[in-house]
């Protein structure tokens, strides 16, 4: 059980991981990191890692999206503008 | 050749070395599961005697390895002044202020009483990280996550009340100064640094295992403020984007 | 099972370092480096585990099962709070990059000149 439990969650996170690495549009990549984030956690959890697990939640649950939204709204914005002096 | 296709061509065969190579080392590894590591099974048997402490894992960062955690303390100290260096240099002067206010009377409420919540769940990570799973590193992130959601439950402004610039870039001076201001007392009663030499009392208690408890507040104070930093830098960089016009706050 | 975690930390790894190289976006590139640093968390934890193991907390602990490794749980969750920092550091560059050349492409800021 433990071994299935194992070779689940492994291969949950290599798949997801391989999927951030392919979406290419940056909002849609921060959703697909928040997955990502909460593979690793199942992940830790299961290899009896509490603190890690913990550290893994606090960070991709608060700190992650709010520097990346952030920036992504940020340079949307900047893009907008100068289109919007160009035209 | 596009820039791309270009650096493919590199990339491809150098990652195909590399995928032999990590091959070649990590299946000489030992197996998945096999006890290993002579110096873990002597922590793991000797730690709670010797520092009479609950969360094994806690008196490694602080004490056995805690020059390694002094050195990540600083990285993180550097990297936030980077940011904010960046940051605000390349900012223009005349800024309107948004005034963003939440209006709706449920999220208000709702949010007060999340982030007072959440400063709590935060202060009593850090404050038994020794004794149960957390610690400052993790309580830290939670305490900077309890500062940022003032601003999704109100506005930005008072978001910028609630931590003002000076205090927290204070704070997170003496959460670095104090680690290793701790470090340096070892150093002067025991003749090594970050030697462990105040009592260790009793273990299962919040007064228990010496300096651990003392570097972990530290750290747990320099890694808020640090994260409030950065959140607060961000933030700022956001809140330009707010579509005006601003009327006045009432 | 003796080594599949290995592979798949390796996976992780040449992923996120194949993001970087053919990154159009230094988001994305910011993104794929956490990808990168994250296969050498899953490296370190899986190093450390023993099977039958238990997490390394003596309260509420179960008689008989050994504790698994908490030096590599040690250097893992301290990495992980700082790059935190590190990301905000790349995003920032990011920022300054397109607010200086107009965009933030790694590759047509090449073709940008002062």
């Amino acid at each position: 059980m433990q071994d299935v439990l194992l070779v689940v969650a492994y291969t949950v996170v290599m798949v997801l991981g391989v999927c951030v690495v392919v979406t290419r549009e940056p909002l849609r990549q921060t959703l697909v990191n928040g997955f990502f984030g909460l593979a690793l956690v199942l992940l830790f959890v299961v290899l009896q890692a509490p603190d890690v697990a913990i550290s893994e939640v606090v960070v991709s649950t608060v700190a992650f999206p709010l520097v990346l939204l952030t920036t992504i709204y940020r340079v949307a914005a900047v893009r907008r503008s100068a289109d919007e002096d160009e035209s | 050749m596009t820039h791309v296709q270009r650096r493919l061509a590199f990339f491809v065969p150098a990652a195909a070395l590399l995928a032999v190579v990590l091959g070649c080392g990590l299946t000489r590894l030992p197996s998945f599961g096999l006890p290993h590591s002579e110096y873990a099974r002597y922590i793991t048997e000797h730690a709670p005697a010797q520092r009479h402490v609950s969360n094994i894992v806690s008196s490694v960062v602080f004490d056995y390895r805690g020059w390694d955690t002094a050195g990540e303390e600083l990285m993180m100290f550097a990297a936030v002044m980077g940011t904010a260096l960046l940051l605000r240099s390349g900012r223009d002067e005349e800024r309107r202020r948004p005034t963003d206010v939440m209006t709706s009377d449920a999220v208000r409420i709702a949010g007060a009483g999340a982030v007072a919540l959440t400063l709590l769940v935060g202060l009593w990570t850090i404050a038994f990280g020794y004794l149960t799973p957390g610690g400052g590193f993790q309580g830290g992130v939670v305490a900077a996550a309890a500062a940022l959601l003032t601003w999704v439950a109100d506005s930005y402004r008072r978001h910028r009340a609630v931590t003002p610039a000076t205090l927290v870039d204070a704070a997170e001076g003496l959460g670095a100064v104090g680690f290793l201001a701790i470090g340096l007392l070892g150093l002067v009663v025991a003749g090594s640094y970050l030697q462990n030499v105040l009592p260790l009392g009793i273990p299962g208690t919040l007064t228990s295992t010496g300096t651990i408890a003392l570097l972990n507040a530290a750290t747990g104070l320099e890694i808020a403020a640090a994260c409030v930093l950065i959140f607060a830098e961000f933030l700022e960089e956001y809140v330009v984007t707010v579509p005006g016009p601003t009327p006045e706050d009432p | 099972m003796s080594v599949y975690p290995y592979v798949v930390a390796g996976v992780l790894f040449l992923a996120g370092l194949y993001g970087v190289v053919t990154s159009r976006s230094y988001l994305h590139l910011g993104l794929c480096l956490t990808i990168t640093q994250s296969s050498t968390y899953v490296a370190l934890v899986s190093v450390g585990y023993l099977s039958n193991g238990q997490a390394p907390i003596t309260q509420g602990r179960t008689p008989g099962k050994p504790f698994v490794d908490p030096i590599v749980q040690a250097m893992t969750l301290t990495d992980i709070v700082v790059s935190v920092a590190v990301l905000a550091l790349v995003l920032s560059l990011a920022l300054l990059a397109q607010r200086t050349h107009g965009t933030e492409d790694p590759d047509r800021m090449r073709e940008v000149r002062g």
